[in-house]
């Protein structure tokens, strides 16, 4: 297939919008392969503007995995800001890609990335500006498959009839056999056409297709069945799990890009997957299990990454990168390593105990001590339990003022609002472990110079956990709790000038709870909200609550149903829930189990070093826990730096 | 400390590279080079880069001009080259030079710009370069940082030519700078028709010192 480079057309309008920067592709290590010669291509999109999906981990890995392979070809697109995609439609200009400027409509696959629901009407915007079908039911043969990943991609049901398919779980190894089922039928001269590559891609177990499952629903509302229309299509569809990532070091050389955006490192993922058990947390439940990336993987990507971008910064990331079995060594050699560079190290580092102090003094030897975060997430110790966060707040209070008192001044300590069970007294407890925060820290520092920032959210209910099924607190209690936390906390003379409060309001949460754990029927309110204008809904200045609310009720009326239905309502154990098809590894009945021991205020240990507990991931997709420590150190630089002849 | 002065050119998409793309762009540049920087001291040390009169986002150029300096002495013709394999499509190195003394800002004391026109009428646009080149002066509005500033474009206009239905221009460096899009807006004023609705191209051929008739090289003499 041919496609001509809209660039030409492009360039005037770029001289008319904001940051156009962002728009010209060419950064360094992008890659331009030519399109008529691949067998299969793929347009790469994280629904967001440039400078919050280039950054994005997961998206660099599959252009780099993709682009590797030489009959394959991938670009990137992103959302379009509101100024340059009036223009475009003005002057018929469609969606493009950023290496080429091909448009979107010209390749085989569109693959979407959603870390967040909120992207899902940035997905039609690029969709109508495309000029692909919104409706997957009324696409052409010559259009792309639309294909949708990431963690929303577990519940993929509110979008089913805007894509064509969705894979669930890592993509590496995914996103390479949909390529080759792909390039066969291709090959094959396109039997059955178009339903013929989506019941191949279905029957084959690597995608879920929404097309050929038949959702049925009971009086009540409730879904009765979620059913294949074949019988060659599976029931249940699995996710992908890579096992084995050191074999895997990606991405090695990342985008550099030219625009400014979120974020301006090179990460490295030293783990995939977490098991500490908060129940809250949909990325530690769909990911499981832990598999480590050993120290010398770790250390040789660190130091590609570093000289194939020039970055100056780079970040050990994981759920919980403190739990790395080879933490200690990982931090202590690398920042030896880079002792007398530019490069500085970042750790995530979210657990409360004294190890995570260290690591943070060390990583931060010949550089400031600013601030350190911790995510005790809930205010009494009682919430904690029910989430299986569990630290005390004696720990807290003891860590911290070992904090201080090795010099750090500013700690920021992240909560939801919103949590199952939760009272006002939850909440307002956040202000007295912050002030004892405040005392301890001015104790052990020996000044009153010391900081301490809240950071608090309201708490979504996601699919895959233990808390699927809990009511979500209505954004009104939300935003009632939050300003209460705010005036105690303004109230308290002696620390209260010390804390500061930062917070979102729950409205934002209400609608990404509608979407993370809506059905099929929530479809139509994401269409209306995107025809009424809704669009970069992640984007404060451009989320409207009320074109949500009002969409919402104007498509869900006629069904019966409302927000509330499908936000503060609790589920019942049974209730066929729009994922239950779609199979994370869980055992459903210990997601029940977990959220009654949640209920029970009972503890679960992490199954790395306290034995299994039956969540069921490891024997139903045939994995296990990849972890060291290897005793390994890391391998000597060779220098393969150019230096002068 | 090497002291050396680099030309180099915006051209094709990286004429939306802001400067602050650019230095972003070149200090990773440096880094992936392994270019032996000097550094500044204190306690946040940075690479020693020193900018001059830095093009809009938008305008392509072939002269832009910066000095760097090394801690370890390198020839300028293998900075440039192992510069070049490391920067991002269409920022490019174009010439390396050790430093020639005097001031690099002094000696950007004019610059030679083409405008490209989108079906502006020939004519039209010689009669308006006419009237303006034979003004005293012509004040043309502009928002900056600090609002809307009203200035004089004539003082610093060197010279006006209509060529291929688009303008070739030369201005000197002032305070407040000039910019060839004002020149636009100038001839605009006196021929309102020149305003085609389709946004003018602006590219920088040349910077330099003046000597009245043409622009000399800064990185000699």
């Amino acid at each position: 297939m041919t496609a001509a480079p809209l660039y030409p057309r492009l360039e005037p309008l770029l001289t008319q919008v904001a940051k156009p920067v962002q728009y010209i592709g060419g950064e360094v290590n992008s890659v331009s392969k030519p399109f008529a010669e691949a067998e299969v291509s793929w347009a790469l999109m994280y629904p967001d503007a440039y400078e919050v999906g280039q950054p994005n981990q997961g998206l660099a890995i599959l252009y780099e995995i993709l682009n590797e392979t030489d009959w394959l070809l991938a670009e990137r697109t992103f959302s379009i800001w509101p100024d340059l995609a009036a223009l475009m439609r003005t002057a018929g200009v469609p969606q493009f890609t950023w290496e080429n400027h091909l448009p979107v409509r010209a390749f085989d696959l569109l693959g979407v990335s959603f870390s967040t629901e909120l992207g899902y009407t940035n997905l039609l915007e690029a969709l109508d500006l495309a000029g692909i079908a919104l409706h997957s039911a009324d696409r052409g043969e010559d259009e792309p498959i639309v294909i949708a990943g990431g963690h929303a991609a577990f519940n993929p049901e509110p979008i089913a009839d805007f894509i064509d398919a969705a894979v669930l779980g890592d993509g590496e190894q995914a996103a390479m056999a949909v390529s080759k089922i792909v390039r066969d039928w291709k090959a094959e001269d396109r039997p059955g056409g178009r339903q013929g590559l989506l019941l191949r891609l279905a029957t084959s177990g690597v995608a879920y297709v929404p097309s050929l499952y038949e959702v049925s629903y009971a009086e009540s509302g409730e879904l009765a069945a979620v059913a294949p229309l074949l019988a060659q299509v599976p029931s249940r569809v699995a996710k992908h799990t890579l096992m084995e990532l050191d074999n895997w070091p990606y991405p090695s050389k990342p985008i550099v890009p030219l625009a400014e955006t979120v974020h301006e490192r090179y990460s490295v993922e030293i783990f995939r997957g977490c098991t500490r058990g908060c129940r809250f947390c949909q990325a530690g439940m769909i990911t499981r299990p832990v598999r480590e990336r050993n120290i010398q993987t770790v250390g040789a990507m660190v130091a590609d990454g570093i000289a194939a971008t020039g970055l100056d910064e780079v970040g050990l990331l994981s759920l919980s990168s403190a739990d790395h079995s080879e933490i200690g060594p990982i931090t202590t050699e690398l920042a030896d390593r880079y002792a007398d560079s530019f490069v500085s190290l970042s750790l995530p580092s979210t657990r409360v105990d004294a190890f995570n102090i260290d690591l943070a003094d060390v990583l931060s030897r010949n550089g400031r001590r600013s601030g350190l975060t911790f995510a005790p997430e809930g205010g009494s110790e009682r919430l904690r339990k029910v989430i299986n966060k569990m630290v005390s707040e004696d720990d807290l209070i003891n860590t911290v003022a070992v904090a201080f008192g090795k010099g750090w001044r500013q700690v920021k300590l992240y909560f939801m609002c919103g949590l199952p069970t939760e009272t006002d007294e939850d909440v307002l407890a956040i202000a007295d472990m912050a002030a004892r925060v405040i005392e301890a820290g001015r104790r052990a520092a020996g000044t009153k110079d010391v900081r301490c920032t809240i950071s608090i959210g309201g708490f979504v209910p996601k699919a895959h956990t233990p808390f699927q099924w809990v009511a979500q607190l209505d954004p009104e209690t939300v935003d009632r709790r939050l300003r209460m936390l705010k005036e105690k906390v303004r109230e308290d003379r002696r620390y209260g000038r010390a804390i500061s409060v930062r917070y979102h309001d729950g409205k934002p949460g209400q609608i990404e709870g509608l979407l993370s754990r809506g059905d099929r029927r929530v479809g139509k309110v994401i269409e209306a909200v995107w025809r009424d204008g809704g669009k970069l809904d992640g984007w404060s200045e451009h989320f409207s609550y009320e074109r949500w609310t009002a969409a919402a009720e104007r498509e869900l009326a006629p069904l019966g149903l409302d927000l509330d239905w499908y936000t503060t309502r609790e589920r019942r154990h049974r209730e066929v829930l729009p994922w239950d098809h779609l199979d994370a590894g869980l055992d459903r009945e210990w997601l029940w189990q977990d959220y009654e021991d949640a209920m029970g205020e009972a503890s679960v240990e992490d199954c790395r070093w306290a034995g299994c507990y039956n969540c069921g991931v490891c024997p139903e997709l045939g994995t296990e826990i990849q972890i060291g420590p290897t005793g390994r150190s890391l391998l000597p630089l060779v220098n393969l730096r150019p230096d002068q002849d | 400390m090497q002291r050396l002065r680099v030309r180099y050119a915006k051209r094709g998409r990286a004429r939306f590279a802001s400067h602050r793309d650019f230095g972003r762009a070149l200090e990773r540049a440096l880094r992936r080079a392994a270019i032996p920087m000097a550094f500044s001291s204190g306690f946040n040390p940075h690479p020693r880069i020193s900018y001059a009169n830095a093009a809009t986002t938008g305008a392509a150029s072939e002269a832009e001009y910066l000095e760097i300096g090394l801690a370890e002495h390198r020839d300028p013709e293998w900075v440039r080259d192992t510069l070049n394999a490391a920067m991002p499509e269409g920022l490019v190195i174009v010439e390396v030079a050790e430093a020639n003394g005097g001031s690099l800002t002094e000696r950007l004391a004019a610059s030679r710009w083409q405008v490209q026109l989108s079906g502006a009428d020939a004519e039209v646009l010689a009669a308006a370069a006419a009237q303006l080149l034979a003004s005293e002066s012509a004040l043309v509005e502009r928002t900056t940082k600090s609002g809307l500033r009203s200035f004089d474009v004539r003082p610093a206009l060197r010279s006006l030519t209509v060529i291929d239905g688009g303008l070739e221009l030369v201005v000197a460096t002032s305070e407040p700078l000039v910019r060839p899009d004002d020149v636009l807006a100038a001839l605009t004023a006196l021929r309102p028709e020149l305003d085609t609705g389709v946004p003018a191209l602006f590219s920088r051929l040349a910077q330099g010192p003046w000597d009245g008739e043409r622009i000399g090289d800064p990185l000699r003499g």
